[in-house]
């Protein structure tokens, strides 16, 4: 079974947020999600400045196999995104939950993340599939 | 109900990802797809090709009943040893597979043929054996591993025997050989050099770690498909099928049509559609920028619409690439557009190939 840090939390749809406490939010796709998309081959990111809804599809991860959209997990805007994935987007399979981080969003509703799962309810969603 | 392969308890050890492939539990990748591929381009991988079917074809109408049964004329066969790639058609001139065919003598033929169009196949056969007189016989006592790359063959000769490597010894491409338990073969599907070697049962596992310890790499079903794309090489069930003329699927080249009394199977359809000149065509698309091409996209022409059979990433090359059907007036040279994710993308028209020996062929 993959990874699945305790200190995160989960979306379904195979996105996981850390909250950096300054209002701001770190998001990625999980160990798993990768796992199932095979080696990435290009990202696709929003751009800084974006005002994105949760449950928006605000960017697109490509490995060889399939091209996946990634849904905004919180709604708010991208204030930061990971500028390395350009040169270097197999990050995602090597380090998931690390380097192969997507975005960050600055929160308009920071009571948002209780709509998300914590990591047992992540591995139990990811169960069912 | 699953099978597996000679093979299937070497690829847990090695860690492999496993998944169905048309009721085969075979190895997708062993962790990254990118380096197995980039391991054939640039050293030596290997392939558990054990699903695939063997058939041989004995008897003394053989080389009759072959003649009549594919697209290719086995009759150019004199050479023992020597293969033919080549095309079988249902009487409507569709594909029903693509297949390899090894020249032992007249009266011996061996026949690779796909795993997921084994049982079609051999239906297929055995009804259009009727009045001739040979035997049809599947030889699933056989492993067979695709060892592939620039270093391939010099790893390869570490394990043979005097005996066989003598064998083997400056042999041409689309050759087989038996020597031994080994049935080796200069044939591939990477666009890499290499062979494809048959091993009985009883020594699979053990002649497989002997390639592992050689410093030869496990490679999946992941890396093989974006290898044989790179080289332009059809997938059946992707490029053709029992709808699809191999005029329309790059195979005219495996075409016999002289001499003309030979009445194979599909010849008059075939005929027709050249005398028509309106089958589409197989062409090779690439696209340098951001994204990848996918099986079943649409292509924009200004002749007509066209379709992705099959498109991956590049790991050689570091972009897409595609094959696509497209209306026979598209040249090599023009750019066309594909629709991906809602937006038309502009790519480059090539012919069907992409690399072959590490290197870039368009």
């Amino acid at each position: 079974m993959s990874n699945i840090p305790s200190e995160l939390k989960y979306a379904t749809s195979h996105e996981w947020v850390r909250n950096e406490g300054d209002g701001t939010v770190t998001v990625g796709i999980t160990e798993h999600a990768q796992d199932l998309l095979g080696d990435m081959v290009f990202v696709e990111l929003p751009d800084v400045g974006d005002e994105v809804s949760t449950g928006d599809d605000i960017c697109v991860a490509e490995s060889v196999k399939a091209a996946s959209d990634i849904y905004a997990p919180v709604s708010g805007e991208i204030v930061e995104v990971n500028e390395d994935l350009e040169d270097s987007p197999e990050l995602v399979n090597s380090d998931a939950f690390g380097d192969g981080w997507l975005f960050k969003i600055k929160m308009e509703d920071a009571g948002e993340l209780d709509n998300l799962l914590d990591a047992e309810g992540y591995k139990n969603s990811i169960d069912e599939d | 109900m699953t099978n597996k392969t000679v093979l299937h308890a070497k690829h847990l050890a090695s860690g492999a990802k496993m998944v169905d492939f048309h009721g085969w539990e075979m190895p997708i990748n062993y962790g990254s797809q990118i380096e197995e591929h980039n391991a054939v381009r640039q050293n030596a991988g290997m392939f558990d090709v054990s699903h695939m079917t063997i058939v041989d074809v004995q008897g003394s109408d053989a080389k009759a009943f072959l003649r009549r049964l594919v697209i290719n004329d086995v009759a150019k066969l004199t050479v023992a040893g020597k293969a033919l790639y080549t095309g079988m058609l249902n009487e409507a001139g569709g594909v029903i597979d693509d297949l390899i065919i090894y020249f032992f003598s007249e009266t011996n033929y061996r026949l690779v043929v796909n795993s997921a169009t084994r049982e079609k196949d051999l239906a297929w056969m055995t009804k259009q054996s009727a009045g001739f007189d040979i035997t049809i016989t599947e030889r699933p006592e056989f492993g067979m591993i695709a060892v592939q790359g620039p270093e391939a063959k010099a790893k390869v000769a570490t394990l043979l025997t005097t005996e066989q490597n003598a064998a083997v010894e400056g042999m041409k491409p689309f050759f087989g050989v038996q020597v031994g338990d080994l049935f080796i073969a200069t044939t591939g599907y990477t666009g890499e050099d290499g062979y494809e070697i048959i091993v009985p049962d009883s020594v699979a596992e053990d002649f497989w770690q002997k390639l592992i310890d050689a410093g030869v790499i496990p490679c999946g079903l992941g890396a093989r498909d974006t290898l044989r794309l790179e080289a332009g090489m059809n997938l059946y069930g992707l490029d053709m099928d029992e709808t699809v003329s191999p005029i329309a699927a790059n195979m005219a080249w495996t075409i016999s049509w002289e001499p003309e009394d030979r009445n194979f199977i599909g010849r008059d359809v075939l005929t027709a559609q050249k005398a028509e000149g309106t089958q589409p065509k197989l062409v090779g698309l690439v696209l340098e920028e951001k994204g990848v091409l996918r099986s079943h996209q649409v292509v924009v022409t200004e002749f007509g619409n066209g379709e992705i059979t099959s498109g991956t990433f590049s790991p050689t090359l570091g972009h897409s690439v595609a094959l696509a059907r497209v209306p026979r007036s598209v040249k090599v040279g023009d750019t066309v557009e594909v629709e991906m994710r809602k937006k038309l993308v502009k790519v480059q028209v090539t012919k069907p190939s992409f690399v072959r020996n590490g290197k870039k062929v368009f």
